[in-house]
């Protein structure tokens, strides 16, 4: 508690390039980013497959690798061959982290809708476009938000990895601390990223709540 | 009206599901496709709005041949009906039904409006408009199928066992409310069912398919009941045949006697030197009461002191000669009370009388 305390209430720790809200800002920008071009790569690519039914195999095997990736290893690899000085070497491994578990869950949840449903869909005389936007998507949108849920949070939590290799964010405080044998630190630096990733895991509930119809997530409704 | 012109599909592993299939499916009727399970009654359905493509032949609707027709626009002017209802869950009841009014484009209220009257024309609470599938029973879903299938109008509907998945007894107000809404509004229905009884009661005419999607008898219910093509089209008729083709046939041809009818409150002598064994009893607005058995009587009073015995009733003119014999049965004197709309009696056909016109209808199947 008392190291929390000498972390948290040192002001020096909240100003400078070296301050929380810095460090956070960096955070949630290599997380940001990441999570977006992960979603541009996947979401589209879920959907393809997950409507058509073609390259699923290609899918499954490619997000499989991609989940053997160690993150470190292709970090450290990524530095080497490129050097620092853009954020890219750390948006590289973070990306190819969160493209996985968006990618399959996008299309497991289309390949899960009941085939009746896409029957009837179809012989209402919805073209193919609108079998999938009107139907499919908002009947397997809890799990493609369960998809971008746990490819958000891992982004978050690995994104300290970026201080492995000179630059910012919230894993700063990890290491420099661990280097220092400033405990404090480490472990304010260590707490920042579990409540961000608390954050984030509110912030999807919340979204969930909103965009999935009561008449999927079969939330009673009042009357 | 629909034309199957020598329609065949071979799948992509060679089943040939329906074979060489020529019929007609005349407007303002409803057809029955009926088979065994795998017999090609769905294969047959779902090339007519190109949820299947024939692999030769012609389908034609209307004189034109739905393959030239794009299968979005086509399926939009044809209601489809399916045994799972199919509602979109994530939409409220009344946006389902809207679905196809929202495709054409209407406008949102006048979508909405033509949903709610459908509802209510297919027998729903308007209660429901505003929950989601999941809230509605089996029964329910089902009537909202009936009713997102009629939203924009169409002159043709598609049903696939569109009433197998519920229960007997919701199966049979679900039926009789198909017939009832058919009479309002001549739809050219094609219903595919594997239940005889089913097709039976509901097809104006019926097709029988056997295995291999080829069709073994055409024909209106009472013609197929009397004169089954086969041996294959007699099994699968089962049973019953001949007492279920009396459903058919209707009562007018049977002979009442006015003569067998009394008041309650005629005395007891008056009847008793009758040579009849039975007599019906009615009350002062002429509606049945029971049977006396006139050996029975008591010495003295009127028939209305007398202890009665039950009875039967058919409606004249409405109820099938199998009506009138099921009325008979249910009283000891073996004769069946006819009534009116209204309940009261216009006589009684007594067991001669029945006698006499079921052997009409058994000459009547012919050699
Ligand atoms: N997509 C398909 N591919 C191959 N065979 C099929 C396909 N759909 C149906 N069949 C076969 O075609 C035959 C007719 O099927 P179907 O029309 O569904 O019959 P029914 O509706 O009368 O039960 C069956 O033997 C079935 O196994
Ligand atoms: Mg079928």
């Amino acid at each position: 508690m008392n190291w929390l305390i000498d972390f948290f209430g040192n002001p020096d720790n909240w100003s400078g390039p070296d301050g929380i809200p810095v460090r956070l800002l960096e955070h949630l920008e290599f997380s940001g980013i990441s999570l977006l071009l992960a979603m541009l790569i996947a979401l589209p690519l879920g959907l393809w497959i997950g409507h058509t039914g073609k390259g699923a195999l290609f899918a499954i095997l490619s997000a499989n690798a991609a989940r053997a990736l160690p993150t470190l290893g292709l970090l450290v690899l990524i530095v080497l061959l490129m050097g620092v000085g853009t954020i890219v070497p750390v948006l590289i491994p973070l990306v190819a982290l969160a493209v996985p578990p968006i990618l399959v869950n996008t299309y497991e949840g289309l390949r899960g809708v009941d085939p009746d449903l896409r029957d009837a869909a179809y012989g209402m005389g919805l073209r193919g476009s609108e079998v999938l936007g009107r139907v499919l998507v908002p009947v397997a949108l809890p799990l493609i938000l369960l998809g971008l849920r746990i490819a958000a949070i891992q982004v978050v939590s690995t994104a300290t990895v970026a201080a492995y290799v000179g630059l910012g964010g919230l894993g700063r405080f990890i290491v420099d601390g661990l280097a220092t044998k400033d405990f404090p630190r480490t472990i304010g630096g260590a707490v920042l990223v579990a409540l961000l990733a608390l954050i984030v895991q509110l912030g999807f509930a919340l979204v969930q709540r909103v965009m999935v119809s009561p008449g999927v997530s079969q939330r009673q409704t009042i009357r | 009206m629909i034309k199957f012109d020598r329609v065949t599909k071979r799948y992509a592993d060679g089943t040939v599901a329906v074979d060489d299939l020529s019929l007609e499916v005349p407007t303002g009727e409803i057809t029955v496709f009926v088979g065994p399970s795998g017999c090609g009654k769905t294969t047959s359905l779902r090339m007519i709005n190109r949820m299947i493509d024939a692999t030769e032949g012609q389908i034609l609707l209307d004189g034109v041949d739905v393959k030239t027709i794009d299968p979005p626009t086509l399926r939009r002017g044809i209601g489809y009906v399916i045994q799972q209802a199919g509602l979109f869950p994530h939409r409220k009841i009344v946006d389902n039904v809207a679905t196809v009014p929202y495709l054409l484009g209407w406008d949102r209220k006048k979508a909405r409006d033509r949903a709610m009257e459908l509802l209510e024309r297919v027998g729903l609470d308007l209660k429901m408009a505003d929950r989601y599938p999941f809230q509605l029973s089996g029964g329910q879903q089902q009537r909202v199928g009936v009713a997102r299938a009629l939203a924009a109008d169409p002159p043709v509907l598609l049903m696939d066992e569109p009433f197998s998945a519920v229960d007997p007894i919701v199966r049979t107000s679900l039926q009789e409310e198909l017939l009832r809404l058919q009479a309002e509004l001549n739809k050219t229905i094609v219903f595919v069912t594997h239940d005889i009884d089913e097709a039976i009661k509901l097809g104006d005419r019926v097709a029988v398919l056997r295995v291999g999607g080829r069709l073994a008898q055409l024909a209106d219910p009472p013609t197929l009941l009397a004169r089954p093509a086969d041996d294959f089209v007699r099994e699968f008729l089962g049973r019953d045949r001949g007492i279920r083709r009396l459903s058919f046939v209707s009562d007018e041809g049977l002979r009442l006697r006015a003569d067998l009818t009394v008041s309650a409150s005629a005395d007891v002598s008056t009847v008793r030197g009758t040579d009849e064994p039975w007599l019906a009893v009615v009350d002062g607005e002429n509606r049945p009461l029971g049977w006396a058995s006139v050996k029975d009587l008591p010495d003295a009073g009127t028939l209305a002191d007398v202890r009665l015995a039950p009875y039967g009733t058919f409606v004249r003119g409405r109820d099938s000669l199998r009506g009138a014999l099921d009325a008979a049965l249910l009283s000891p004197s073996g004769s069946a009370i006819a009534v009116d709309e209204e309940g009261r009696a216009e006589g009684v056909a007594t067991r001669e009388a029945l006698d006499e016109a079921l052997g009409k209808v058994a000459g009547g199947v012919g050699a």
